[in-house]
């Protein structure tokens, strides 16, 4: 097992390098050649069918013969290729070597000119450099993403045409100040939504302050929407702003707005309508420009006929709907999630995980993911963790498919009371996350709060 | 179970043969079975270079493939490369069936030396295992000790050890499975 100390190292099939040559053999061995290094490798025998290439997507590395038939030769491939992207790594190779060419080659702009054949170690060496300067630029482009704390549709990871219309609808609603409720399942990435919205619109050099409503009692909830006057309560030792007054110009996000009682609706409706609230124990009407982005994973619809939820409220927030779809109705988006996910992960915990077996994709593509994007990210992380080899195996996820067949062999005996059955489902979900709550409330479907109260009202243990 | 073939690529001592038969059976621990050599290679030659087609060579073994032989693995002594190197120890399909591995350069006398026929037999295995492992879509491992790490020079030949490391030995196991449920 290899650990990495330093820098992060990207799977390496997911670098391209194009091999450029109008000779067969030298073409494709040079790029078998590669692969065995665990490269993904295209070919082109033509100038014009590497900038075709080229335009489709962008490769790390590029081999070009100098000399190629066709009208156009290595060191015009390499010009053209600058036009398609802005620094392309290119290796001029030659048989026939001048200084002219050389000179001609480098002014150009080749990262480097080599004369066929070559020793071995020569080749290795430099697809080895070029690597390690491209995964260091890749990884100083995600700190810095990371650090501008922006989230914007590149985090959002997505082929499915349902969350390509959502993208669509959140660029141009972004820049307006409807409120948008979302909903969808838990662990579907409500929050980044929410972001996206908040930071691609005309508000995203304000403050987006996020508020999860079921976490907290109806008082504390409360103190936190509003803030509170010193002395409005016991502990109130001071003022306090609430999260409103915070989002002042900028976005709220209400998560979990689905769970907040009958008071605090009409206090939240009041703030939709007047745009202004009162802080806890105070009497002085405070003025607040803030969106409100909502979110749920329950039916409000059915909680407003049901009489839970109230149809005013549920109508102020409604303006704008986003519904996400849960991960098994967009498994086209499984593949590609993964990846990103092993990548993140592995660099997170220094472990190299170069790649994932076909049947473990098949795995993690049948599965039904009740937990989501969440839950998918948190079974590689277990995968990662677990894993001894460099690359994740079907066995890897074993737990996963261990899951399936228990719930196949799930007997309920007729009268079961429901309360066993949710201790039952509780105890069992627990076990499967080794006694993490927020895995287990994202794959019961429940929130965090909620899933506290009922451990302790079944006296489990953690 | 899976079958390797051992094919001599012109004219070949038979110990060789028999060494590298040994490793496969020792280390992977599949049956082995020698088959009739590939006399001639004068299609592969290159008058230019004084050398032999890596590529040319292998096409043809894995087009003389029998039925029921799961891998094929040419062994000679004819100095091979593959046009933009200068010389390879071995080539395999990665994930495919059929290995080359040439003993010219693993030979001391090669390089001026004296004969050290102990250390040929050490570097025929790390090269056999390492083209057989190729064929089992290993790619080259960044595990300093393991077999499946890239050699360019006869220094990194020498410097690893003739085994998977734990990860490439999980992996090859998978693919093995994989190929006998098949």
């Amino acid at each position: 097992m290899s650990f990495v100390p330093e820098g992060k190292v990207y799977m390496k099939s997911q670098w391209a390098i194009l091999v450029v040559d109008d000779e067969d053999i030298m073409r494709d061995s040079m790029a078998a050649w590669l692969r065995e290094d665990g490269y993904t490798v295209l070919t082109a025998s033509t100038g014009r069918e590497a900038l075709e290439l080229a335009r489709q997507r962008d490769f790390a590395l590029y081999f070009v013969d100098l000399k190629m038939p066709g009208g156009i030769d290595g060191i015009q491939t390499m010009v053209e290729l600058k036009k398609i992207h802005p620094d392309p790594v290119v290796v001029i190779v030659t048989a026939y070597a001048t200084v002219d060419t050389a000179i001609m080659a480098m002014k150009q702009g080749a990262y480097e000119y080599i004369v066929k054949p070559c020793n071995p170690e020569e080749i290795s060496l430099l697809v080895e450099r070029v690597i390690k300067v491209k995964n260091l630029q890749r990884e100083n482009l995600i700190l810095k993403k990371k650090l501008s704390r922006k989230y914007n549709f590149q985090d959002i990871i997505s082929k499915n045409t349902r969350m390509q219309e959502i993208f669509q609808l959140v660029r141009e609603v972004s820049s307006l100040r409807s409120t948008v409720l979302i909903q969808g399942e838990s662990g579907t990435g409500k929050e980044l939504i929410a972001r996206a919205i908040h930071f691609s619109g005309d508000r995203c050099d304000k403050p987006f302050v996020c508020v999860s409503c079921g976490a907290l009692a109806e008082t504390l909830l409360e103190s936190e929407l509003f803030g509170h006057e010193k002395g409005s309560f016991t502990g109130a030792v001071g003022q306090k702003k609430g999260k409103f007054e915070l989002a002042h110009e900028g976005t709220i996000f209400l998560d979990e707005i689905g769970d907040i009682s009958t008071k605090l609706q009409m206090d939240l409706l009041r703030v939709l309508q007047e745009r202004s609230f009162f802080r806890v124990g105070g009497s002085d009407e405070i003025q607040v420009d803030a969106r409100v982005i909502a979110a749920t994973n329950r039916d409000l619809l059915q909680a407003v006929a049901e009489g839970t939820f109230r149809d005013d409220l549920f109508y102020r927030l409604n303006v704008i709907n986003i519904h996400i779809p849960p991960l098994r109705e967009r498994r086209e988006d499984i593949p590609l999630l993964t990846r990103n996910f092993i990548e993140e992960i592995s660099h997170q915990i220094g472990k190299e995980i170069e790649d994932i077996s076909e049947g473990a994709l098949k795995i993690l593509i049948d599965y039904d993911w009740p937990g989501n994007v969440r839950e998918l990210e948190n079974a590689i992380e277990r995968a990662i963790v677990t894993s001894r080899t460099r690359a994740l195996l079907d066995d890897a996820f074993s737990f996963l498919t261990n899951g399936k067949k228990e719930k196949k062999g799930l007997i309920i005996p007729p009268g079961m009371c429901l309360e066993e059955l949710e201790r039952e489902a509780i105890t069992v979900t627990m076990q499967r996350t080794s006694g993490n709550v927020k895995e287990a409330a994202a794959l019961l479907g429940i929130d965090r709060s909620t899933l506290y109260d009922k451990i302790k009202k079944y006296n489990l243990g953690r | 179970m899976i079958k390797v073939c051992v094919v001599p690529v012109g004219p070949l001592q038979t110990e060789r043969l028999d060494d590298a038969e040994r490793f496969v059976r020792m280390v992977f621990g599949f049956p082995t079975e020698r088959l009739s050599p590939l006399p001639d290679a004068a299609f592969a030659y290159d008058e230019h270079r004084s050398q032999y087609s890596s590529s040319l060579i292998l096409k043809e073994l894995a087009q003389s493939l029998p039925p029921g032989v799961g891998r094929l693995v040419g062994i000679t002594e004819y100095d091979i490369f593959i046009p933009m190197l200068k010389f390879v120890f071995g080539q395999a399909q990665l994930g495919g069936t059929t290995a080359l591995i040439s003993l010219a350069r693993l030979r001391q006398e090669f390089y001026g030396m004296p004969p050290d026929e102990e250390l040929m037999t050490i570097r025929l295995r790390k090269v056999v295992v390492h083209e057989l492992g190729h064929t089992f879509g290993l790619t080259h491992c960044s595990d300093a000790r393991c077999v499946m790490i890239l050699s360019t020079n006869l220094e990194q030949l020498d410097a690893k050890l003739d085994a998977f490391c734990e990860s490439c030995e999980l992996i090859l196991r998978d693919r093995v499975s994989k190929y006998d449920q098949e």
